[in-house]
């Protein structure tokens, strides 16, 4: 699987680490909807480290698709909040 | 999916096809494609040298806070000297409150330089990206039927076109913030500017909102610990009980 970190650039995981990181994912949505910070930040530290740890970096010159893309890396938690209400992180 | 990674794909892929407007003939898709990116790079840089000069204005405000804060200070001194410690207190609480938007601002900025230059990188991504679909839409019109070329093109279009409005956002976002450091700091730079410090003379001794504000916002202690420290200097003490240094104490 494709994953892009908005702002940074995309990586190929292995399509086994999807699961794990949609779980992480949801997780995250959870803490933020009960306005855990710590916790949303926990959970995003999981979810880039996976990232970073199974990832590799895709060529500048391959010309695909992400399957997922995931906010920017400084992600604050109020602009986490708006992702999931509101208008999302950037509006229109 | 509506998580962290289903929202943010779902806005750049709104992005992507508003981009992206898609011909009857592969071929012209793809010829109108290559053309549509190269103007949309010009915007892209565009959108980075903006981020730069606001990045310099407000490199421009910092210095502006930091004569605000000598400024401040000077005034609280002169006031203290006439007597007016009333005034000092005040001119001493804005100047806290400059300093630490300040602190902030300069935190910012430093900020928006590491932004900067993954911007720039990105570009360089973004350029590198357009250059392959150049080649490659040569590849796809001479190698494949219509239909097919039809399906490797979106895939390589849409490659580019992520790219790009990733970064479109990435640079209205630092934009936006710069915008909010920017008015804020305005804010502080336009309190020291009302003029109450120009003249004392001109000062009437009641104290305004924004005072009374200010009062809620600043340290109460940071303000009351400069003030006798400048009592301490300008040997006008109100009394000798101030906490200054004790002088003449020195053993030889």
């Amino acid at each position: 699987m494709i994953v892009r970190i908005a702002g940074e650039g995309q990586f190929r995981l292995p399509d086994e680490d999807s699961e794990r990181l949609n779980e992480l994912d949801n997780r995250a949505v959870s803490a933020v909807e009960q306005g855990d910070e710590t916790g949303f930040q926990e959970l995003w530290s999981q979810m880039l480290e996976l990232v970073a740890s199974d990832g590799n970096e895709l060529d500048d010159d391959e010309l695909v698709e992400s399957d997922v893309i995931l906010p920017p890396r400084d992600i604050s938690f109020s602009e986490a909040q708006e992702e999931f209400t509101g208008e999302g992180l950037i509006p229109d | 999916m509506p998580g962290l990674g289903g929202r943010m794909s779902t806005v750049i892929k709104a992005k992507i096809s508003k981009m992206l407007d898609r011909a009857e003939d592969p071929g012209e898709t793809l010829d109108y494609g290559y053309q549509k990116q190269v103007e949309l790079l010009q915007n892209v840089k565009k959108g980075i040298a903006d981020v730069v000069t606001s990045k310099k204005r407000l490199q421009m405000q910092s210095t502006k806070l930091e004569e605000s804060v000598v400024k401040l200070d000077t005034q609280a001194r002169q006031a203290l000297a006439q007597g007016r410690e009333d005034l000092a207190r005040t001119a001493l609480e804005r100047k806290t409150l400059a300093q630490t938007e300040l602190q902030s601002l300069d935190t910012q900025i430093k900020e928006l330089e590491g932004q900067q230059e993954q911007l720039t990188e990105n570009e360089k991504k973004l350029r590198a990206k357009i250059e392959q679909f150049r080649t490659k839409k040569e590849v796809i019109k001479a190698q494949y039927s219509a239909a097919e070329a039809q399906v490797r093109i979106s895939e390589a279009a849409n490659g580019v076109g992520e790219q790009m409005a990733d970064l479109g956002l990435a640079i209205q976002r630092a934009e936006d913030k710069t915008e909010t450091m920017r008015a804020r700091a305005s804010a502080v730079e336009e309190l020291e500017k009302a003029g109450t410090f120009e003249d004392l003379s001109q000062l009437g001794s009641g104290e305004d909102d924004i005072d009374k504000q200010l009062r809620e916002l600043t340290s109460g202690a940071q303000v009351d610990d400069e003030l006798a420290k400048m009592k301490a200097e300008l040997g006008s003490g109100g009394g000798g009980d101030a906490p200054a240094l004790e002088q003449g104490e020195e053993k030889a």
